[in-house]
């Protein structure tokens, strides 16, 4: 199968940590080691990402929104039992790209009220100051209240979400995410690396032959480009996506370097792998490597029981079981590792884990479930790229409007 | 008794893509690298400056219906290098220019917010408008406001984003373990703004930041930019460093505050001002011709002469005499993406006028856009530079200076190491910083107290 990535070590897995507030337990924060009171303050994002460092993982992911956290799905609640607010996800990675050296940065951002002009080159300048790490994940937002906080567009309320009426608009928003992502790219490729020339003895800083107008036009706007920042170090940034079903995976298939998905079981999971697979050959990048993370919500102990009993004690305090997308684990780090090492065989490359609590789970993870990795040759032992493609095994992408000029030449 | 001697304010822009900036220079760095973008802010921090500046463009200039090459191009996003260099300063205060027109309130108050969160209350905005249609080609709404209403929408975007700043008040998120509370208020960050530009509302997610809101500068030099900066910003990016032109703007602006019930030092002026340093005035002045012609190639001088021809004159010699055709008066201009051509009001008459200029001093095209472009604001020895900068502020012609350096990362080190400890010694400029926040650096007020850091301490 030509559409798995090329890894420098074919057995080791990758790692992810996403990072959300104290962690993704709702009553995470009020654990003793959760530091809730720290969570708008730059130290705090630093410790996170330096802890996640210390792990040799991958990269970390910044959840972000453009409207409170909510216990609703679609609308905002009037809960002050909860952690709500957080600070810009691109700049959160970007305050950090200087103070780490490896990790990737990967911050969420909305295509559905974003300009894709602004989100380009701020992805770009975000690898620059990481000097080759930066990503995004991409997400829509089908909530009424984030579209009134723009006042650009009417969202209506999802009443069931298998009704036609949500399918075509849940449909219209992905479409117009992958527009997005199609202009961001573009953009990205809008300068050639070598366009900057500084030629003293014709006066000119670039060969503007080498910078193009990227003239896109789709359904829902156009940008003629360039952009004002050049190609960032890695020529694309990685392009990430989380999806649960078909039209998600859809747009994983065609606009991302890495898709996150949510089995629950290795069957579901080669399931989700060969629907993916099978969209990505439909749209023509059967060829090109896109890596597919499972996503799991951890709480990681010295025994299985002591890791139910936390569970436990954070749903009493929550006053309700934590449900979510993703399958909760709950055990030792070489439980985890079991379990890893299973859906690795049904066909995902990497995994991006969610901690129950940031303070306890991502230590778990960087110190006890890293090793038992490296201890099965599943893991890296020490950071082997400069750039978060590199840790991914993903080769520099060639310009797409140089390789045009080629061949038109 | 005598005035007490004002403090001088210094500020630092990092060299923009216009022919100020010699990227031919041996010398010149990466304008892209971040390692450019941490030197430059470090140098400033070490010289104690009140901030680093910097400029925004959102489409890339054409000349000719071509990309404009002979400038550096190219340049990072705002926020973003702001932010990371948060984490490579300590004090330095971060301002950037962020366009009301191509945004929405709510991402830039989210970022604004953020930011302030992220340098512990050092953020700063320079609020710019645009309206052109050529720029908007970028966006998704396209070229949508006619040129009459940016000022309006400018306006409507400040007083929209600082309900949002405003919408989650002090103290709002008490975090208690113990008691499971984390939000005092369920309705923190609530907010309905209605009006002409933005009708939107919801809740803000960004809670209060160090400094509330984050400084506010104003750069637009019309009548309604004036009175724009007079009602709400708190400090000006003017371009007016003459003597007598400085005062006679800061005259005319601090005269304006008293109507919307604000005092002379709740708005600072603040002038670019570039500078060219030698070991004695003499030698300084030889540099400065260099760069002059280092700034302005024969290349470069023919297209700055195009700006008021408005046609392509690419046919003449940089070193011969000046067109004898008369520019082309129309909407349709050559250059697009620069403001400064609409400086410009009657380019006949300023063509006779050059014309009699280079013909009286025997100038080349090249010599008349050397002599009659931007030179250098304070040329000296050290000493000199000093003096005048002192006297200048003074005399209430500015509060300080925003200095912009020719060279890239390094051109601000001389001032640094060379100058600041003059006017440290003159007791006009601060020896090492007083306060954390950039309003404490500016002596401006927080938005919840009503007085400025210095009263509040002293009270």
């Amino acid at each position: 199968m030509s559409s798995a990535p090329d890894s420098r070590d074919p057995d080791h897995l990758h790692l992810a940590v996403a990072l959300d507030g104290t962690g993704w337990h709702p009553a995470s924060w009020r654990e003793p080691v959760a530091r809730p009171g720290d969570l708008f303050t730059a130290g705090y994002w630093a410790d996170q990402v330096a802890e996640a460092e210390r792990g040799l993982l991958d990269f970390v992911t910044f959840e972000d929104g453009l409207g409170p956290q909510s216990s609703r799905l679609l609308e905002p609640d009037d809960r002050t039992d909860q952690v709500r607010g957080r600070l810009d996800a691109v700049l959160v990675a970007a305050r950090v790209a200087p103070l780490t050296r490896h990790i990737g940065l990967v911050p969420t951002v909305v295509a559905t009220h974003t300009e894709p002009f602004h989100i380009s080159k701020a992805i770009a300048t975000l690898d620059y100051v990481s000097t080759g790490r930066a990503g995004l994940r991409v997400r829509i937002s089908a909530r009424p209240d984030e579209a009134a906080h723009f006042g650009r567009r009417t969202i209506g309320r999802i009443e069931a979400p298998d009704s036609p009426d949500a399918q075509e608009l849940v449909g219209d928003l992905l479409d117009e995410a992958a527009d997005h992502v199609e202009v961001v790219r573009r953009l990205w490729d809008s300068w050639e690396d070598d366009a900057e020339i500084r030629d003293r003895a014709t006066g000119r800083f670039i060969d503007r032959d080498k910078l193009h107008y990227i003239d896109f036009e789709g359904r829902f706007f156009s940008v003629k480009g360039p952009s004002i920042t050049p190609r960032p170090p890695q020529g694309q940034p990685l392009v990430t996506a989380l999806g649960h079903r078909t039209l998600p995976y859809r747009l994983i298939a065609r606009q991302a370097d890495l898709g996150y998905v949510t089995p629950h079981d290795p069957e579901q999971a080669r399931a989700i792998v060969a629907e993916i697979r099978a969209e990505q050959e439909a749209a023509g990048r059967a060829g090109q490597a896109l890596h597919l993370f499972g996503d799991l919500l951890v709480f990681l102990d010295d025994s299985r029981a002591a890791a139910a009993a936390r569970r436990e004690r954070l749903d009493a305090l929550a006053g309700e079981p934590y449900t979510g997308d993703a399958r909760i684990f709950t055990g030792t780090a070489a439980e985890l590792a079991d379990l890893l090492e299973e859906f690795a065989a049904a066909g995902l490359t990497g995994f991006r884990l969610r901690p129950a609590v940031a303070g306890h789970d991502l230590p778990r993870v960087s110190r006890d479930l890293v090793p038992e990795l490296q201890r099965r040759g599943r893991f890296r032992t020490a950071y082997e790229a400069d750039t978060l493609r590199g840790l991914l095994g993903l080769a520099r992408p060639a310009n797409r409007y140089a390789a045009a000029a080629a061949t038109a030449v | 008794m005598s005035k007490p001697l004002k403090q001088i304010h210094l500020a630092a822009h990092f060299p923009g893509v216009n022919n100020t900036t010699v990227w031919s220079d041996p010398a010149a760095g990466s304008h892209i690298e971040f390692d450019s973008f941490a030197h430059f802010a470090r140098t400033a921090e070490r010289a104690k400056f009140d901030f680093l500046f910097l400029a925004e463009g959102l489409r890339l200039r054409e000349q000719g219906g071509k990309i404009y090459d002979l400038d550096v191009v190219g340049r990072p996003d705002t926020f973003t290098v702001l932010a990371a260099l948060a984490a490579v300063t300590d004090r330095l205060g971060l301002t950037g220019t962020i366009n009301s027109t191509f945004n929405e309130p709510y991402e830039v108050a989210r970022q604004f917010a953020s930011l302030d969160h992220l340098s512990g209350g050092r953020s700063a905005w320079n609020v710019v408008t645009s309206w052109d249609a050529f720029t908007g080609e970028n966006f998704r709404r396209g070229g949508f406001l006619p040129q009459e209403e940016r000022y309006s929408r400018a306006k409507e975007f400040l007083a929209t984003a600082n309900e949002l700043f405003d919408s989650f008040g002090a103290g709002e998120i008490l975090a208690d373990q113990a008691t499971g509370t984390f939000l005092r208020d369920a309705k923190a960050g609530a907010f309905v703004h209605q009006g002409q530009h933005f009708d939107i509302h919801g809740r803000f997610n960004v809670p209060r930041s160090p400094q509330g809101r984050p400084v506010i500068f104003q750069a637009g030099d019309s009548d309604e930019g004036r009175e724009f900066a007079a009602s709400g910003a708190d400090a000006i990016f003017s371009r007016y460093a003459g003597l007598a032109e400085g005062r006679a703007f800061y005259a005319d602006v601090k005269g304006r505050l008293a109507k919307y019930g604000r005092r002379p030092d709740q708005l600072l002026i603040l002038p670019a001002a570039t500078f060219v340093l030698g070991d004695t005035d003499a030698e300084a002045a030889e540099l400065a011709r260099e760069v002059r012609r280092q700034q302005v190639s024969g290349a470069t001088a023919l297209k700055h002469l195009e700006f008021v021809w408005n046609r392509d004159l690419s046919a003449y010699d940089p070193e011969g005499p000046l067109p004898d055709v008369d520019p082309v008066v129309s909407e349709e201009h050559i250059s697009r993406g620069r403001a400064q051509v609409r400086m410009y009001r009657d380019p006949v008459a300023i063509a006779r006028e050059w014309r009699q200029l280079a013909e009286a001093n025997k100038w080349s095209i090249r010599d008349l856009v050397i002599n009659t472009g931007n030179r250098q604001t304070f040329v000296g020895a050290p000493e000199s530079v000093a003096r005048s900068i002192n006297e200048f502020v003074q005399a209430d012609a500015s509060d300080g200076f925003i200095l912009v350096p020719h060279i890239t990362p390094g051109g601000l080190d001389p001032f640094a190491d060379k100058v600041v400890p003059l006017l440290q010694e003159q007791g006009v400029f601060r020896a090492d910083y007083e306060g954390t926040t950039l309003r404490d650096h500016l002596g401006l007020a927080h938005p919840d107290s009503g007085a400025p850091a210095a009263e509040r301490a002293a009270s």
